[in-house]
């Protein structure tokens, strides 16, 4: 056990053996460390002006990734290197390939959002990969800019990311590889006492003891839900489980038969495989959040805390995935919609976690199709969200399985249109009329800020009949005006 | 997806100057890649600050019943809690109308209005107690919206005319009229920096307050009047913001003045920052509106007559909205003759956060009602929207506006037909119409609209600014100026005037923070005038220790004045020649001043309100647009596929920054028009108030093809500073041309017939209109 977190700052060791459970990454840099190149845009994770980077072993691979530091709870930095926007430029203050080019393009006119952008192209530079306009696009969809228009600032990362010139980074990875191995000691973390603690649990078992002492704790996976609890609603949270460092909670495995996500897998863990078993559930992953969020929120979170408009569990429903909970030394599994019982209300005991989620692959005579509908396409929450899996045969509705997002209290199976559509023929539109009409039995969308009911109902039907269209054969160039899927199967391949 | 190619070069390829009119990088712009341009939050804070929390109720608005404020001064780390009765002046933190309360006093007048401050040792344990107070509200029945508002007869503002000949027998003898009506959504500014104050306390009740503001001066004079000081007490310092776009202009004041009163309260240093989601709920926005208009045509679509009347939310009290309306009916024309007009304006009052300035200040919202109009005539005509907008251009002969003024210079005709034929717009309508005649569920659109935009403030006394210059002997200039810093690059075009005028680099030139203490009684850095004016004020002083300079450097080359020159950072007199620095040594040792103030007021503009005749404006800013964009008609989804702007900044002070300004506004624009969308309840409560829930563009809303230019000018026929034009404000409206484009694609399934769409044009929006357009079908 260890009772203290620690992590690297500029090639130096910070142990940290007294911190709240609550300790934001941000504030510690801004009023502990008085670095304040940093900036609080928006104290949500929705603006980026607070990103920074968190260089990590990624299979033996020195990886940084950008995190919002305003939702990112201190202790969570354990174990990784932090880089701040006041790093980058070396000790000669020459700047880094990306802030130069920022400045050579006029990517900065107030500046308060430029650091985010800094450290998001940063970590996009990291890659050692020449950016295309796209991979820049989605590398700063998580920062928001109100002055410039972004055409600078996607210039600048186009002209400095170009894969070619080691930054010092680069040349220091050996060493930071190697300081990063010594901090990897496989303890449990546990700071604070028995009634107000940080706790990092390195097993499964050790996470499991805990919870099952602690029911009352918070489960803390990426803090993309919870960071908000603590910024916006101020809640105090006494108790807190982390669940970054549980050996093998974040394991992905893919096989022939299923994709199994471990709970602590983040999204950016899982976007290869994800994009791999369908296209569209790549371009669903690429608008969930953005990279800042992909790099912190994980699956088993955005299913664990059971909102009506997590992106995920209607894609994961729609592919008829299991959902596997622990509780001490006890493990069921079950169908994932059965998991999400009404609004704020899932089948989970107290001290019962959430270990992995099993996701059967598609087989062939399967097709797949999903959709999000908000009011804009990057980094914004869905005010519907529709996935299909249909099983043919020929031109023949073998099966069906659809699901939605932000029609109902729950993700929901739209059970009623799936029973209507088994014998429908792809060939005749006519067919599709009744699954499209019981839409309305199954589903029961309320008016919100996102959207009005009535269009979340129109929407929810054109999704199935635009579904329908293209797995009828219809060109989705014809059909969708975003997120086509040779585009993205190109740029995977 | 292509990349977007450069922007064209600036039309000045070859200046005649050293420093102005070159592409110069933003003066802060390796300080902001660093991170180390400090904003307010960022200045370390002087020993003992304090942090201070806003307290109010969202629960409803009307007079406060109770106010217990016991457990909040009970809270962990509380060292005050202030309330009107702590207020030692007067209560009022408006910009004119005395009716904006610092702290509520007995009632509030809108569901969120400040009741209290806690000042606390924390950030957090001051935000944490805020929300302790134990409030009762006897509620009233709020009025909320436009359509509450409109029925009703207490308008906030009375209401306002221009008239131009007899619209109504004008509109009687046109061979058609068409009406019209939309309604036109408000916006939040989201600087990324939020309102932010921090004061520290002085000798005998001085204080200096550092403030996000656009308006020093009125910070300095509200603190004086608040706290019960002389002016001359109270210093307002701000060497940038974190944006402003007018969210800044009258609204920071609050927040500097409760910082103020923090400090003046304890003795020590206090800093207020409002978080995101206050900082939404407490400060006000674009007016959102409702515009409805007559228009008397001919067949070709030739405007006879136009009657337009705009109904605004102007919210809990005045703030800045007599001008802001006014502004909305300057730009009811856009760039058209109405031979006969008559603008009608009502400013409503509702139990909503005060509506304040924001970037374009009206012009907007009079400017969407006007392309609306054209719109809408060309759909029901059947003719191309582009035809109809060219026939009805200001020109010579037809240029008097409905104020009265004449429009001297009529180059939007020009402007557009280059645009017309670099946007190649003839052979796209064709594509865009071939494509929807094919495609089943996607629709383009096209669209390309021009903007010509009123420069000067409309309230004449604010047209003046002030500048001090001290030059050192070393050869160092130190710039002040009245203008504040908020990311539009002010500071370094004024810094180039400056550089320019004594012959040496920029680098030698040092940009200060503007502060009340260098130069007093300055307007609000608005109205796109910033470099307009302290252009010209930073010019003056430079050219006062100039000619003194000159003097001396006559008698030390023992030639005429006249021959004496400024340039490579030396003093010439025909092939002699010294170092800049060593003619500032020789001037301090002959005991010659080298500091200097420099005034400018803007010549030939006058405004009489009452008759609505005069001069308003020095000149127009001009520019056009061409939008192309894809609906899906299933799901209302929009994507913006190419933009092609063509932009008047008559001579440009630095290319770099005015492409800057364009591109900004123009995206900042397409967000009010089609994604930014301000949510209230029943109750008068603001829904979306953070990033989460209001939707700003991100990058890839940005046109995959975009192409900006700045239009090859001869210069501004006004003597301005260099030829230049204001650019703040203008391109905003350049985004209307994304709206015509939705409209013309949605217009596309029932030709004929105008598409019931308003303001934002989100997907649901858009998908309405659309679901209209083939019911009525």
């Amino acid at each position: 056990m260890r009772r203290s977190i620690r992590f690297l700052r500029r090639g130096r060791l910070v142990e940290l053996t007294d911190i709240e459970p609550t300790a934001m990454l941000l504030d510690h840099l801004r009023l502990t460390e008085g670095k304040r190149g940093t900036k609080e845009g928006c104290a949500e994770g929705d603006c980026g002006a607070c990103t920074i980077a968190l260089g990590r072993r990624v299979n033996g691979r020195l990886v940084y990734q950008p995190v919002n530091a305003c939702i990112l709870l201190l202790g969570m930095a354990d174990g990784a290197d932090i880089v701040t926007v006041e790093d980058l430029a070396g000790p000669d203050g020459t700047l880094h390939p990306v802030q130069a080019a920022l400045v050579a393009h006029h990517g900065s006119q107030c500046g308060f959002c430029t650091p985010g952008f800094v450290m998001s192209l940063f970590t996009l530079y990291r890659t050692g990969e020449r950016a295309s306009r796209e991979t820049v696009n989605d590398w700063i969809a998580g920062n928001l800019c109100r002055c410039t228009g972004y055409r600078p600032i996607i210039e600048a990362g186009l002209e400095a990311i170009d894969g070619k010139q080691p930054d010092s980074f680069a040349k220091a990875s050996a060493e930071t590889e190697r300081q990063l191995a010594e901090l990897e000691d496989g303890e449990d973390i546990f700071l604070g006492d028995q009634e107000r603690f940080f706790a990092a649990p390195a097993s499964i078992d050790s996470l499991a003891r805990h919870y099952e002492d602690h029911p009352d704790a918070t489960i803390v996976a990426g803090a993309t839900d919870v960071g908000l609890w603590i910024t916006k609603q101020l809640r105090d949270l006494p108790k807190i489980i982390h669940l970054g460092r549980v050996q093998g909670l974040a394991v992905v495995e893919e096989s022939a038969e299923e994709l199994v996500i471990g709970a602590a897998a983040t999204y950016a863990a899982v976007e290869e495989q994800i994009t791999r078993l369908d296209p569209d559930l790549g371009e669903l992953w690429r608008r969930l959040g953005a990279k800042q969020v992909r790099a912190s929120g994980t699956v088993g979170g955005n299913i664990a805390n059971g909102s009506p408009i997590g992106d995920t569990p209607p894609a994961l429903i729609a592919l008829d995935a299991e959902l596997e909970l622990r509780k001490g030394a006890e493990e069921r599994r079950l169908p994932l919609e059965d998991f999400f019982l009404d609004y704020g209300k899932q089948d989970r005991a107290p001290g019962e976690f959430v270990a992995r989620v099993r996701v059967p692959m598609p087989g062939p005579a399967d097709a797949f199709r999903c959709y999000k509908i908000s009011k804009r396409f990057d980094q914004d929450i869905s005010a519907v969200m529709g996935a299909f899996r249909l099983t043919l045969d020929g031109k023949a509705v073998r099966a069906a399985r659809l699901a939605y997002g932000g029609m109902a209290a729950i993700p929901k199976r739209a059970t009623a249109a799936e029973r209507a559509l088994v014998g429908a023929d792809l060939a005749e539109p006519a067919t599709w009329t009744p699954a499209l009409d019981a839409l309305a039995e199954d589903l029961t969308p309320i008016d919100d800020l996102r959207a009005s009911a009535a269009y979340r109902r129109t929407t929810a039907r054109a999704l199935l009949e635009k579904a329908l269209i293209e797995i009828a054969g219809g060109d989705d160039r014809e059909t969708r005006i975003v997120g086509h899927r040779r585009a993205f199967d190109e740029r995977v391949a | 997806m292509s990349v977007s190619p450069k922007p064209a070069p600036a039309a000045d390829t070859a200046p005649d100057t050293a420093v102005v009119r070159k592409a110069l990088a933003h003066d802060s712009g390796e300080r902001h890649v660093k991170g180390t341009a400090l904003y307010i939050d960022d200045i370390v804070e002087p020993l003992g600050t304090l942090h201070v929390a806003p307290g109010y109720t969202l629960t409803a608005c009307g007079p406060i019943a109770k106010l217990d404020l016991t457990r909040v001064r009970g809270a962990p780390g509380v060292v005050a809690v202030l309330t009107a009765d702590d207020i030692p002046g007067i209560n009022d933190c408006s910009p004119a109308m005395g009716d904006d309360r610092v702290l509520a006093d007995g009632a509030t007048v809108f569901p969120g209005q400040v009741i209290f401050a806690v000042v606390a040792e924390t950030h957090l344990l001051a935000r944490k107690a805020a929300r302790l107070a134990d409030i009762e509200i006897a509620a009233e029945a709020p009025v909320v919206t436009v359509d509450d508002a409109i029925g009703r007869s207490d308008d906030l503002l009375a209401p306002y005319a221009f008239n131009k000949g007899d619209v109504e027998e004008a509109l009687q003898a046109a061979p058609r009229r068409l009406a019209g009506e939309i309604r036109i959504g408000g916006q939040e500014h989201f600087y990324l920096e939020g309102q932010a104050a921090l004061a520290v306390p002085g000798e005998e009740g001085d204080m200096l307050v550092h403030s996000s503001t656009q308006h020093p001066s009125e910070v300095q004079h509200t603190v004086a009047k608040v706290l019960g000081l002389r002016d001359a007490q109270v210093v307002c310092e701000c060497r940038r913001m974190g944006g402003g776009f007018g969210g800044k202009e009258s609204q920071a004041t609050q927040w500097a003045v409760i910082a103020a009163l923090a400090a003046r309260a304890t003795g020590r240093p206090a800093k207020l920052r409002l978080d995101r989601d206050d900082d939404m709920v407490l400060t006000g926005k674009r007016h959102d509106a409702i515009a409805a208009w007559q228009a008397g045509i001919d067949a070709a679509g030739r405007l006879e007559a136009v009657d337009i009347s705009i109904a605004a939310r102007c919210g809990c009290s005045a703030d800045l909205s007599l001008g802001v309306n006014d502004r909305m009916m300057f730009h009811a024309d856009n760039a058209y003759c109405y031979p006969a007009a008559r603008i009608k304006s009502r400013r409503l009052r509702t139990n909503t956060v005060s509506n304040t300035a924001f970037r374009g200040f009206g012009g907007p919202q009079g400017m969407l009602a006007a392309e609306h109009m054209m719109d809408s005539i060309a759909i029901t005509l059947g003719l191309d929207p582009l035809d109809v907008r060219k026939q009805n251009f200001y020109e010579p002969g037809r240029d008097v506006t409905p104020y009265g003024m004449t429009v001297e210079e009529t180059i939007v005709g020009r402007l557009v037909d280059e645009l017309e034929t670099t946007s190649d717009y003839r052979a796209r309508r064709a594509r865009v119409q071939a494509f929807n005649g094919k495609s089943r569920l996607l629709k383009k659109g096209l669209a390309l609209t021009p903007v010509k935009f009123g420069i000067s403030f409309t309230l004449i006394h604010l047209n003046q600014a002030g500048a001090l210059v001290h030059v050192y002997t070393d050869g160092s200039v130190h710039l002040n100026h009245g203008g504040t810093e908020m990311g539009q690059g002010l500071y370094v075009k004024v810094a180039q005037v400056v550089a320019e005028a004594f012959g040496i680099d920029l680098e030698r030139v040092r940009i200060t923070a503007t502060t009340t203490a260098k130069v007093p009684n300055t307007s609000p850095t608005a109205a796109s005038s910033g470099s307009d004016l302290n252009g010209m004020a930073a010019r003056a002083a430079a050219e006062t220790i100039k000619g003194r300079l000159v003097e001396l450097a006559a008698e030390v080359f023992e030639v005429d004045a006249g021959e004496i020159g400024f340039r490579d950072n030396r003093v010439w007199a025909g092939n002699e020649s010294m170092p800049f620095e060593e003619l500032t040594h020789k001037a301090h040792l002959a005991r010659v001043s080298l500091s200097s103030t420099g005034f400018y007021r803007t010549p030939k503009i006058h405004w009489n309100r009452d008759e609505a005749t005069g001069r308003p404006f020095l000149y127009f800013a001009y520019g056009a647009a061409c939008s192309e964009v894809t609906i899906d008609t299933l799901t209302g989804e929009l994507r913006v596929d190419r933009v092609d702007i063509l932009h008047d900044v008559g001579r440009s002070l630095n290319p770099a920054i005015d492409i800057g300004q364009i591109e900004g506004g123009f995206v900042q624009g397409m967000g009010w028009l089609t994604a930014e969308e301000l949510v209230y309840d029943d109750g008068g409560r603001l829904l979306s108030h953070a990033p989460s829930t209001y939707k700003i563009p991100t990058a890839s809303d940005l046109p995959a093809d975009f192409r900006v230019a700045l239009y090859r000018s001869e210069g501004n026929p006004e003597k301005t500073i260099y030829r230049s034009k204001a650019v703040g404000e203008p391109p905003l409206m350049l985004a209307i041309s994304v709206f015509s484009a939705i409209t013309d694609a949605v217009a596309s399934l029932k030709p004929g017939s105008v598409p019931p769409l308003d303001t934002p044009a989100t997907p649901e929006a858009i998908l309405r209109a659309v679901t209209a357009m083939q019911e009525g079908s």
